[in-house]
C-alpha cells in the first residue's frame, strides 16, 4: 500500500499536463477534492469587504483590458478582432444567433456527456482491474500513461479515419481525453485506504468484492469525484476541438466557432466562445456539487468557488 | 470504600482460546521481535502484555490474531470468533456510528435483524445509544473507541484482543474506559490480550499481568493479580494495588536494562 509514483493528485492533473509528478503526500491521505492534497484543510477568509473588492478590481481591470486593445490599440477597421463588450452583449440580444448558438450547444452537451458517460465506465472499470493485482497494475498502467502522453489531436485523424467524421467520432475524442484522471484517480483512490481498515477487513475474512464494495470505493469517492471533475472539462474541450476538426455532422459549438471566424463575425465569435467558457464551467460546478453530495458528509474539504 | 478481595480467580476457568508455545518471530530484514514466548488465554481470563515501546507486543498480536505468522513455534487460536481493538479506531468515516457497528456482523454474514439487535444491544453496552446517527468526525476520542469496541462486541467473540486501545486517550476518558471493561468482561466472560505499556492500566484491568522485554522480545515475568471482580477506582489507591504495581515495575526496569 504505497502511493504511486505515477499517480498525480489531481490539483495537479488539472494544472498541468505531465506525467511524472508524484504524490506529495502520505498514502493514508486522500486527495481534497478542490485542492491539492497538501492544501490547509482550513483556508483562511478575508474580512467581508477585502473578500470581494479584490476579485471585483481584478474582474474591473480585465475588461478594462479589454476596451483598451479594442479602442486604443486596433485601428478602427481592425476592431472586429476584438469587438467591445457592448457588441458581444448585443449579439447574445440577437434571436437567430442565439439559435443557432442554442443548438450547437445541445449538441456539444449531448458529445461531452455521452464521452464522460463512457469514459467514467471505462476508468473505473481500468482502475479496479489495476488495483486487484500487482502484475495487473504493472501490465495495464503504461496504457493510461500512453494515453496521456500521445497528443489526442495527433490521433484526430486516424479517428476520422476509422470512424468517420460524426457523432461516434466526436464521442471517441472525448472518451480519450477525458480518460486518464479519471484512471488515475480511481487507482490513486483505492489504494490510499488505511492499512488499519485493510487489517480490519482481513481478519473477519473479507472477500475480495466485499472489501472493494465496502471499503476500496466508498474511501476512493473523494478522489474518484475529484477525478470526474478535471474529466468533465476536458470532455467539454474534446467534444469541441473534434467538431472543429470534422466539420460534418450535426454542428456542435467548433462548427459554430468556426463559422463565425470565417465570416469575421467577431461579436458572434466572442458570444460563442463565452458560451462555451459556461459550459466548462457548468459541468465542473456539476461535479464539485455532486462530489459534495456524495461525500461533503463525512469528507473534510476545502471546496474552491466552484 | 470496597477493599479488594483477596480471592484470586481460578485462571483458566473456561476454555483455552489462545496457546502460545515457544513462538518466535523474525523480519525478513533479520530483525527478530520475538523469541520464546509461552503464553495462554482461557475464556475469563484477562491477560495483559506490558512492555516498553518496541518490544514486539503487537507483533504477538498480529501472530494471536493470524494477521502474521509465526516464524517458529505454536500459535493456535481456538476462538470462533474474535475481537481485535487497534491503536485507532479504525471506523470507516463514511458510516455512520450504527453501520460502522453493524460493520463486523456484516462482514460475517448475518442477518440484517439480527445484525441490527446485536449492534443496538452493543451500542447500549458502551454507552452510545442515543449516537446511532453520527458520523465519526463528530464523535471524542473516547466515543470513537467506545464505537470501535462495540463494533467487537457484536460478534459476541471468545478471544478478545487489545492492541493500546486506550493509548491515545486522556487520563480520565481512560480510566472511565478501563472501568467500562472491567465491566463488559465480567458479563462476557471472554478471555482478553491486553497490550498495554502502562503499569497501572494492566495491574487494574487483569486476571495476570506479563511483562515483556526485547529486542527479542520474550515474557520476563508474570504475576497473578488477587483483585476480585468488583473493581472500582478507589482500588488505583490501595496499598495491596501499590504493591504490586511496584512489583511489576520493578520487572519492567529490570527486564529493560
Amino acid at each position: 500500500m504505497s502511493a504511486p509514483a505515477r499517480t498525480r493528485s489531481p490539483e495537479e492533473t488539472a494544472v498541468t499536463t505531465t506525467v511524472t509528478t508524484t504524490v506529495p503526500e502520505a498514502p493514508a491521505a486522500v486527495p481534497a477534492l478542490g485542492t491539492g492534497g497538501t492544501a490547509p484543510l482550513v483556508r483562511r477568509r478575508g474580512a467581508g469587504v477585502t473578500r470581494w473588492a479584490a476579485p471585483l478590481a481584478v474582474f474591473a481591470a480585465l475588461i478594462g483590458l479589454w476596451y483598451a486593445i479594442t479602442y486604443l490599440v486596433l485601428e478602427p477597421s481592425k476592431r472586429f478582432l476584438m469587438p467591445p463588450p457592448q457588441d458581444v452583449l448585443a449579439a447574445f440580444g440577437d434571436g437567430p444567433t442565439m439559435e443557432r448558438i442554442g443548438e450547437a450547444l445541445a449538441q456539444t452537451v449531448k458529445v461531452t456527456f455521452t464521452g464522460l458517460a463512457i469514459a467514467i465506465v471505462i476508468g473505473m472499470a481500468w482502475a479496479v482491474l489495476m488495483s486487484q493485482a500487482k502484475v495487473a497494475e504493472r501490465s495495464l498502467f503504461p496504457y493510461a500513461v500512453a494515453l496521456q502522453c500521445i497528443p489526442i489531436l495527433a490521433l484526430v485523424p486516424l479517428i476520422a479515419f476509422w470512424f468517420g467524421y460524426g457523432f461516434p467520432a466526436r464521442v471517441i475524442v472525448c472518451v480519450l481525453i477525458s480518460l486518464f484522471p479519471i484512471v488515475s484517480n480511481t487507482l490513486f483512490g483505492l489504494q490510499s485506504v488505511d492499512r488499519g481498515m485493510h487489517e480490519l477487513f482481513d481478519l473477519h475474512g473479507a472477500s475480495r468484492t466485499t472489501r472493494l464494495l465496502k471499503l476500496q470505493l466508498p474511501a476512493a469517492m473523494p478522489a474518484i469525484f475529484a477525478g470526474f471533475r478535471i474529466s468533465a472539462g476536458l470532455s467539454v474541450v474534446g467534444a469541441i476541438v473534434g467538431d472543429v476538426f470534422f466539420k460534418q455532422g450535426q454542428a456542435g459549438l467548433g462548427i459554430v466557432l468556426d463559422n463565425f471566424r470565417n465570416r469575421i463575425q467577431g461579436a458572434e465569435l466572442f458570444a460563442t466562445i463565452l458560451v462555451a467558457a459556461a459550459l466548462g464551467f457548468a459541468v465542473f460546478a456539476l461535479f464539485g456539487w455532486l462530489g459534495r453530495l456524495a461525500v461533503g458528509r463525512w469528507y473534510d474539504q476545502s471546496v474552491d468557488a466552484s | 470504600m470496597s477493599a479488594p478481595a483477596p480471592s484470586v480467580p481460578a485462571a483458566g476457568t473456561g476454555a483455552r482460546v489462545l496457546h502460545f508455545r515457544d513462538v518466535a518471530k523474525a523480519f525478513p530484514d533479520g530483525t527478530v521481535a520475538l523469541e520464546g514466548v509461552d503464553l495462554d488465554v482461557h475464556r475469563g481470563e484477562f491477560v495483559t502484555v506490558v512492555g516498553p515501546s518496541g518490544c514486539g507486543k503487537s507483533t504477538l498480536l498480529r501472530i494471536a490474531s493470524g494477521l502474521s505468522p509465526a516464524t517458529s513455534g505454536t500459535a493456535e487460536m481456538d476462538a470462533a470468533r474474535i475481537g481485535y481493538v487497534f491503536q485507532d479506531a479504525t471506523l470507516l468515516p463514511w458510516r455512520s456510528v450504527l453501520k460502522n457497528v453493524q460493520l463486523l456482523a456484516e462482514l460475517h454474514g448475518m442477518s440484517k435483524t439480527a445484525t441490527d439487535q446485536a449492534a443496538r444491544d452493543a451500542l447500549e453496552l458502551v454507552g452510545l445509544k442515543g449516537h446511532e446517527k453520527k458520523l465519526p468526525r463528530a464523535l471524542s476520542g473516547g466515543m470513537r473507541m467506545r464505537a470501535s469496541l462495540a463494533r467487537s462486541l457484536t460478534l459476541d467473540p471468545d478471544l478478545f484482543l487489545f492492541d493500546e486501545p486506550f493509548g491515545a486517550l486522556d487520563e480520565i476518558t481512560r480510566e472511565r474506559l478501563n472501568d467500562e471493561l472491567i465491566r463488559l468482561f465480567q458479563a462476557k466472560g471472554f478471555g482478553a490480550l491486553f497490550i498495554t505499556h502502562s503499569v497501572s492500566e494492566a495491574v487494574y484491568l487483569s486476571t495476570k499481568v506479563l511483562v515483556m522485554s526485547g529486542r527479542p522480545g520474550h515474557v520476563v515475568d508474570t504475576f497473578e493479580v488477587p483483585f476480585g471482580a468488583d473493581r472500582t477506582p478507589e482500588l488505583r489507591f490501595t496499598p495491596e494495588f501499590a504493591a504490586l504495581s511496584g512489583q511489576v515495575s520493578h520487572a519492567l526496569r529490570a527486564g529493560h536494562s
